[in-house]
């Protein structure tokens, strides 16, 4: 028996663009071909001009073997759901081919193909049906798919009355109770409460330990970090790394930090889609500058100090005005707040029209890595403006303590010093 | 754990799938289809107990449909422009031609809109996307059951008694049954793609009914187009439905070969058709 699981050779996926929109009208396309044919006329039969194409995956081969759980991590756009996508079948790749030894059981979506007028029952036949399970196969784990979801009271209600907790966990212990001999996963552990994905990164060791396959794509990098013995990084449509799963990450956060730009120092909220605004887009600009008042292009060293100057605009008068900046890490976790509430000579006096305010961080100590800022905005003690992953942040290494030693591990740097006590009453041996 | 890593699984008869840019042409993927038999069965399941969840009247809207229109047609068509109807009583007429017509109608919208309505499913999950526009088709046969109850018990109302014709019955629902299917096909695909299709459903149900022998008889149309007539399969369809259940019409002759091979051609024709947009679905749907 082959060790290997899947086998992927040379994959690649095209796309057409200019037929943008994802489907056609006919009165778009009758034009479009009779178009076609004159301009293939006068152009001597040139059909298909490249520039139309794009290549959302290009060449990728890769070797997963039996048993394996392999991470799959990359920007978005990488190409890892495409990948994931043709691995499934769900769409055909344009050239190279894959060997795939073993049932495969895709959860790129966990409910899709629930029937909201039909009941939790009816629901488990169905969507084990539509995964591939056999309907003796589903009468036989009937039970234990009920009880791993924990709705065995509804289980005769429509689904349309079920909560959104409810309707996952359904969703996903069919999905986690289908036993294929490859499983493929595309970010579900972001659902449910955090009881339910704790039971859920069980079921998938568990599903590891009896000798799976798992395919694993997702944006948390602790939990790549923690299932993963193994993760290629895509990027731009092709395998950039492949690995042990440490050196993989490490990679990946590498060459996000490569991202740059001249103007890498200032970011345009006004395009900004992660807000949430009460009062209006208020919000307009941050600039990062060193404490020497450089732009920050490529990052910032550990230590150094960090000016967030932020454009915002007050539209009518206003006395009360506060704002907030979160710095999170990679996992979304947040590392540090810094709040003008925090600050004993806030501004006084009423304010009009637009405003500069700079929050000013003598020393700026988190380790290494890349930072995400969200920001936000109180008028009048509300909420008016708020924007999460306004802009990003990269700390570069630094000597900070001074040693040569670059500080890597943890979240933050902080001074700190070693030094030896005389133990007393005790005979200190010295040689 | 020792114990625990020495537990192997041995994965039995591994299938291998291989997974490539389409190259066959005329690979209809029929087996396939063939292991994906039960999905088809729940999704008919599934259409069927939906259809009729949250209905006031329930089943009894298949039976209505055919009767109601069945009733309108008789009185203008049978009673006011008194249109022949080959010596049977005009509502058992046209009746036992609204059974099949009306189940062709609605196969036809349910199979065409199928792919469309179920893009979820596509986007995320493989199977064979011919069980979709299929199971719709096969749905269909339930209301068809009912109606025909009805049907069954107007011809004993009438007093009207089958001949040894109706052995052949089978052979007319499943030429019914294959040009719902086949013209579903070509719809379904379409659909994907042009979303005209959707709208102009309507008009070529109606459009197609009147070019159906439904309240006419067929014998209106002169003696040497009939043959052609039979490229339209459902004109074959409704004189079968009449020449095997009601035992009084001639044989449709010829026309019904026509129908016959017209549907073969429909079906395989939608059948490659369907399958070489099959790659496409889940990009573009």
């Amino acid at each position: 028996m082959s060790s290997v699981a899947i086998r992927s050779e040379g994959l690649g996926k095209m796309y057409r663009l200019g037929t943008n929109a994802p489907y056609m009208m006919l009165r778009e396309f009758l034009p479009q071909m009779l178009g076609g044919a004159v301009r293939r006329l006068r152009s001597g039969r040139q059909s298909g001009s490249k520039s139309n194409t794009f290549w959302a995956l290009r060449d990728v081969s890769f070797d997963v073997n039996h048993g394996e759980v392999i991470g799959v991590i990359g920007r978005n756009g990488a190409g890892k759901s495409t990948l994931l996508k043709i691995l499934s079948r769900i769409t055909w790749p344009t050239e190279g081919r894959a060997s795939i030894h073993g049932r495969v059981g895709s959860l790129l979506e966990v409910g899709t193909g629930f029937h909201p007028e039909l009941t939790g029952r009816e629901n488990i036949y169905l969507n084990g049906a539509i995964m591939g399970m056999r309907k003796a196969e589903i009468a036989a784990k009937f039970d234990e798919i009920v009880a791993f979801s924990e709705v065995e009271k509804f289980i005769d209600t429509a689904v349309k009355h079920y909560s959104s907790g409810m309707y996952v966990r359904l969703a996903f212990a069919i999905a986690a109770h289908l036993e294929p001999e490859i499983l493929i996963i595309d970010e579900v552990l972001a659902v449910g409460d955090l009881a339910f994905q704790q039971k859920c990164l069980g079921k998938m060791s568990e599903v590891s330990r009896a000798g799976r396959t798992i395919l694993f794509v997702s944006h948390n990098m602790a939990v790549v970090e923690k299932l993963c013995e193994r993760a290629i990084v895509m990027d731009q449509g092709s395998v950039a790394f492949q690995g042990e799963t440490n050196a993989a990450i490490h990679h990946y956060l590498n060459t996000m930090l490569a991202v740059r730009n001249a103007d890498g120092h200032v970011f345009d909220l006004n395009e900004s889609p992660n807000r949430q605004s009460n009062l209006g887009r208020l919000l307009q600009r941050i600039e990062l500058y060193t404490d020497d008042d450089l732009p920050v292009l490529e990052g910032i060293r550990i230590g150094k100090g960090l000016k967030v100057k932020v454009f915002f605009d007050l539209p009518k008068p206003t006395r009360s005005f506060d704002m907030g900046l979160g710095f999170d890490d990679m996992f979304g976790q947040r590392i540090f707040t810094a709040h003008s509430l925090f600050e004993p000579d806030r501004p006084t006096g009423e304010r009009v029209g637009p405003q500069v305010f700079v929050c000013d961080i003598p020393s700026f100590t988190l380790t290494p890595g890349m930072y995400n800022m969200r920001i936000w905005l109180d008028v009048n003690h509300r909420e008016a403006d708020l924007i999460n992953q306004a802009a990003r942040v990269v700390v570069l290494e630094s000597d900070y303590y001074g040693t040569g030693k670059a500080p890597w591990n943890g979240a933050l740097v902080l001074q700190h010093h070693w030094y030896v006590e005389q133990p007393k009453g005790e005979t200190v041996i010295q040689r | 754990m020792p114990s625990d890593t020495l537990i192997q699984v041995q994965p039995d008869p591994i299938a291998t799938t291989i997974v490539q840019p389409r190259k066959s042409f005329w690979d209809l993927g029929l087996g396939t289809l063939w292991e994906y038999r039960e999905l088809l069965y729940f999704l008919v399941w599934r259409d069927i107990k939906v259809k009729y969840k949250q209905t006031a009247l329930g089943v009894a809207w298949a039976v209505l449909q055919p009767l109601l229109a069945t009733l309108v047609f008789s009185i203008f068509f049978g009673r006011l422009a008194k249109i022949p109807s080959d010596g049977i009583p005009y509502p058992v007429f046209v009746y036992v031609a609204m059974v099949p017509w009306q189940y062709f109608a609605n196969a036809l919208t349910e199979s065409s809109n199928s792919l469309v309505a179920s893009q979820n499913l596509i986007k995320k999950v493989y199977f064979p996307r011919l069980v979709i526009p299929l199971g719709s088709v096969v749905a269909g046969l339930v209301d068809f059951c009912f109606a025909f109850l009805v049907l069954i018990g107007m011809m004993f109302y009438y007093g009207i008694r089958p001949s040894a014709s109706i052995f052949l019955f089978p052979v007319f629902l499943l030429l019914a049954v294959c040009t719902a299917l086949g013209v579903g096909l070509w719809m379904s695909a379409l659909n994907v793609q042009y979303r005209d299709v959707k709208y102009t459903l309507p008009f070529l149900a109606q459009f197609w009914m009147f070019a159906t022998p439904v309240v006419y008889p067929s014998s209106l149309v002169p003696a040497k187009w009939r043959v052609w007539y039979g490229l339209n399969p459902m004109a074959g369809v409704v004189d079968g439905f009449r020449y095997a259940l009601l035992g009084r019409t001639a044989h449709p002759g010829p026309m019904i070969y026509v129908s016959a091979f017209a549907v073969a051609v429909l079906l395989l024709g939608g059948l490659l058709y369907f399958r070489k947009m099959e790659t496409t679905f889940a990009d573009i749907v």
